[in-house]
């Protein structure tokens, strides 16, 4: 018995060391964008617990930036409310995704690791290979939440103090997240390197066609390159069904 | 209940909503061959246009200093691989450049 627990403790220990091992990077990859929201929300008037809200209960990186620039140009509730919607119904393909790796997971967890998947945590998620533990996937989230919700507070109260531009220049650093997840998957598959190119280049297009709600492209892309992606992957899928 | 907090509570209502769902109806079942690959390809399609293009207007009137920054994090993370530096590199690469340039 004891040396069950042992053993148990020994796989625990190694599964929250490689969470950490792959928290501490979102964290600090979360903490400039965070600022930089925390700065731009002062700048637009919102109190501090509004901006605190903002960040905690709607954990979403991209869509509160935008939300910030239709409140300042005077949009109603109703159009930031449904453009959010359209901007973050990606995550339900997100979701999808993640909902297929989990290993079993008792449903009242799903309502919390649900609010965590976010672009970055879904992007490590998912190059993850194996099972997600709902251990693994907490450990992630929870250094996300905490470094946006904290730096968020910081950008608001510290923002002052910091030279402009080192406010505007930390506006890269999801971007900058997203490609540094992306980079070893692309290293190593040809396959995905043309379809992370060809996803970004049809969203070009598809902003200069002008003729989809804003954020819609972003889903329209994912969905005809991942379909576009699942011709091309279908015979690996099946070697690793027959190994 | 003023604006902002309306705006808050309803946007988090749709972010939460679409995160839930496939959740609540895909977990534990068995999905067709062809719709797990669908699945299997959409983090790559995702980043590449959740990047391209909005990274040009990251920082607003200067996508110069933003190339600079994701060119470093770019060649860092195929060269040496990591998060960390990457990251915090082309924050201050996307300074540097602001700094000399404005």
């Amino acid at each position: 018995m004891p040396y069950l627990i042992l053993r148990i403790m020994k796989t625990m220990t190694g599964e929250i060391k490689d969470a950490v091992k792959a928290g501490i990077p979102i964290f600090i990859g979360y903490v400039p964008a965070a600022i930089a929201f925390g700065i731009l929300s002062k700048n637009c008037g919102i109190t501090l617990i509004e901006c605190f809200l903002f960040s905690s209960a709607v954990f979403a990186g991209a869509s509160q930036f935008i939300a910030l620039n239709l409140l300042s140009i005077g949009m109603s509730p109703g159009g930031i409310i449904l453009t959010t919607l359209l901007v973050n119904f990606r995550h339900f393909l997100m979701s999808a995704c993640l909902s297929t790796r989990t290993g079993k997971i008792a449903k009242r967890y799903l309502f919390l690791i649900a609010f965590g998947v976010t672009d970055e945590v879904f992007s490590v998620l998912s190059f993850k290979t194996g099972r997600l533990s709902k251990t693994f996937i907490f450990i992630l989230q929870i250094s996300a939440y905490s470094a946006w919700v904290g730096g968020t507070m910081a950008g608001y109260i510290l923002g002052g103090f910091l030279p402009e531009i080192l406010g505007k220049s930390m506006g890269v650093a999801l971007y900058a997240l997203l490609l540094a997840i992306l980079i070893p998957e692309i290293k190593t598959s040809i396959k995905a390197l043309v379809l992370t190119i060809a996803s970004g280049l049809l969203n070009v297009f598809l902003i200069k066609l002008d003729i989809l709600p804003n954020g819609w492209s972003i889903i329209v892309c994912i969905f005809i390159i991942a379909l576009a992606g699942s011709f091309f992957i279908t015979t690996k899928v099946q070697e690793e069904v027959y190994e | 209940m003023n604006n902002i907090i309306i705006v808050i509570l309803g946007m988090a209502a749709v972010t939460y909503g679409p995160r839930l769902l496939p959740f609540l109806c895909l977990t534990n079942r068995q999905i067709p061959k062809r719709v797990d690959a669908f699945l299997q390809c959409i983090p790559v399609a995702a980043i590449g246009a959740l990047i391209i293009p909005g990274v040009f207007n990251a920082v607003p009137d200067k996508p110069v200093a933003v190339l600079s920054g994701m060119a470093f994090t770019l060649i860092f993370g195929l060269w040496r691989g990591g998060i960390i530096i990457p990251v915090l590199g082309s924050v201050a690469v996307t300074y540097f450049v602001l700094f000399f340039t404005v």
